[in-house]
């Protein structure tokens, strides 16, 4: 008399838990998207550069050398000496923030030349971003920042010089409060 | 003065209902283009009461169906492309971003061949068989998907604004009385998007508790990358999206997948997205710190303001129309970063007195919100104005609350309440209060 009941139950059951198995195969399934990404290709893609060095490659490059590829490459868009182009102005500025007309540059505002190597190295030439090898880019970060007068005329940059530099305005930043609460690099 | 059809002669009166000749529908066309750029004026009233229904051309074969719809011949609609504030109508190649014809449009949905531009280095055309996102950092898993794989994942639809943050700057100095609603607020555009869930993306990699933020990058020629604070709001309302107003995305908003957050600076929702990466501090790249950051009065930089606020403007009347005395029917667009626009009040005597206009329905969050209202003008010289205020309660500043809070030399995020002076003559004006 209880037995029919209890089997009832017994299969019941047995359908609930092939359901869930139902289910949790076809979730595995619908989540099975995409394909892993193999080292080597990311490492192709991963191009930046943070604050505190993660991403920065090996080479190196001197002023010298990044006053000849900007005379080649870049003047012609930000001006002789970085100033007086019809694309961004990169040198002077500072001191100038809390004026009338603040004139931002990589001298007076940039926080971190980090920062510099990674837009030089993304973005920069326009025409042909991408195209600058590793040690190009530091030798035109050493020649842009030579020209704020961040590093010595004579200077090479590398990974460790790089992440030594304090830019000017390094301290000039504050983050908005509603975003303040969550990490920042130190 | 877009159309230089709306200085050509007043419509011919001796036009007749037979004449299909090119003559005669130019004149048409001047009297349409003239009526629907807002010089009503003399012109459009001394024909429409002159008018006899004998007059309406009659009806005839149309033209046969085809594969679009195209715009009405009597319709000109169009962005204006800008390189730095106050260039305007510039050569393409030098224009960084072209901004939406606001004071033409009806509603809330931009259509999508209108909606606001910016690209750092112009529009790539991106083959999506070949198109692939890659998400890796601090996840459990670094996946490598393609568009395809996001079509078949679940999806979300919603209507949301997207804003530049420069939106508006070229009022915080002064006043150009030359500018149209266009000039001033044409970075701001509202669609339906439609894709997959960040946070179903986020599940799918098994991101790091640790993880606090996250760098989206484009697949642009500069690399477009912005660091998005992994906030709970965003982690729930962002969008990884492939399409818009229905149709897949065009290639100026990031064909074949892009991102889109919902309530923040446009700058973050990254075009032609190609990579997700996972980290527990913000990247820094040039775009949130020489860039989308702002300079206060004592010379320091607010960084990672990145919530679009509360904001409004009347479109209609708006910068360089004329108006004539009588009834107006005030018509504008508000939004908010914050969430849903719960009131728009209007003033007609430049903020001495306020009353609260109509809004279209439905009025949906982080989208934006159609107002109307009202106005007997008696033809003396005003100033009109709208303020908004949202769900979170807060109220569209003044110009000079906003000035006093942020100074003159932020350049991104002006939210002030926008004035139109109105002159003896009708003539409507930008002016900065």
């Amino acid at each position: 008399m209880r037995k029919e009941p209890f089997a009832m139950f017994s299969r019941n059951r047995c359908l609930i838990a092939l359901a869930w198995l139902a289910l949790a195969t076809s979730a595995a399934v619908a989540h099975d998207f995409g394909r892993t990404a193999t080292a080597e290709e990311i490492r192709l893609w991963d191009i930046d550069v943070r604050p505190d060095g993660a991403g920065l490659p090996q080479g190196s490059g001197t002023v010298a050398r990044g006053r000849q590829l900007f005379n080649m490459t870049c003047f012609a868009c930000h001006g002789e000496n970085g100033v007086g182009g019809i694309r961004d102005r990169l040198v002077g500025g500072i001191g100038s923030l809390a004026s009338e007309n603040p004139v931002r540059t990589v001298g007076s505002y940039w926080p971190y030349a980090t920062t510099l190597f990674d837009y030089i190295r993304r973005a920069m030439p326009y025409f042909a971003p991408g195209s600058l090898s590793d040690d190009d880019t530091y030798a035109l970060s050493a020649y842009i920042l030579a020209l704020n007068g961040i590093v010595a005329a004579d200077a090479q940059l590398d990974r460790t010089s790089l992440l030594k530099l304090k830019m000017p305005n390094r301290d000039g930043f504050f983050t908005d409060p509603e975003f303040a609460a969550l990490k920042w690099p130190q | 003065m877009k159309n230089p059809d709306r200085i050509g002669p007043p419509p011919q009166r001796d036009v007749q209902p037979s004449d299909q000749s090119d003559a005669g529908r130019a004149s048409r066309r001047v009297f349409l283009a003239s009526a629907g750029a807002g010089v009503v004026g003399l012109v459009a009233a001394g024909v429409a009461s002159a008018e006899s229904l004998a007059d309406v051309p009659p009806r005839q074969l149309g033209a046969p169906l085809s594969a679009r719809s195209e715009r009405s011949e009597f319709v000109q609609l169009g962005r204006i492309p800008e390189s730095t504030p106050g260039k305007r109508n510039v050569d393409p190649m030098d224009a960084i971003n072209s901004k939406t014809p606001l004071q033409d449009l009806y509603g809330v949905i931009t259509p999508s061949d209108l909606h606001y531009e910016r690209s750092h280095s112009g529009i790539p055309s991106l083959d999506p068989a070949l198109h692939r996102i890659l998400l890796h950092g601090m996840s459990h898993k670094q996946l490598v998907l393609t568009v395809d794989d996001l079509k078949s994942m679940p999806s979300v639809s919603r209507i949301a604004f997207l804003e530049c943050s420069g939106n508006g700057w070229e009022n915080w100095k002064h006043a150009d009385p030359g500018l149209t609603a266009q000039d001033l607020y044409g970075m701001v555009s509202t669609h339906e998007w439609t894709g997959v869930p960040l946070s179903y993306l986020v599940s799918l990699v098994g991101k790091s508790a640790d993880s606090t933020w996250m760098l989206a990058e484009g697949g642009d020629a500069s690399g477009m990358a912005r660091s998005i604070p992994l906030t709970d709001e965003i982690l729930s309302e962002a969008i990884v999206a492939y399409a818009q107003n229905g149709e897949p995305l065009r290639p100026a908003h990031g064909y074949p997948v892009r991102l889109l957050i919902p309530g923040f600076e446009g700058n973050m929702s990254v075009k032609w997205l190609r990579r997700l990466k996972f980290g527990d501090k913000p990247f820094m790249t040039r775009w949130e710190t020489a860039r989308y950051t702002s300079v206060m009065p004592d010379g320091r930089a607010r960084q990672f303001h990145l919530r679009q606020d509360v904001n409004s403007l009347i479109t209609s009347p708006s910068g360089m129309m004329a108006i004539k005395p009588g009834y107006h029917r005030i018509s504008g667009l508000a939004w908010s970063g914050h969430g849903s626009i719960v009131k728009v009040e209007v003033s007609v005597d430049g903020g001495l007195h306020w009353r609260d206009a109509q809004l279209n329905t439905p009025v949906l969050p982080k989208a934006q919100a159609r107002f109307q209202a009202d106005w007997d003008w008696d033809g003396t010289p005003t100033k009109i104005v709208s303020r908004s205020t949202d769900e979170k309660g807060h109220v569209q500043p003044t110009r000079d609350a906003l000035i006093g809070a942020l100074g003159t030399n932020a350049v991104f995020h002006f939210n002030a309440q926008q004035t139109w002076s109105v002159d003896a003559q009708g003539a409507v004006r930008n002016v900065l209060a």
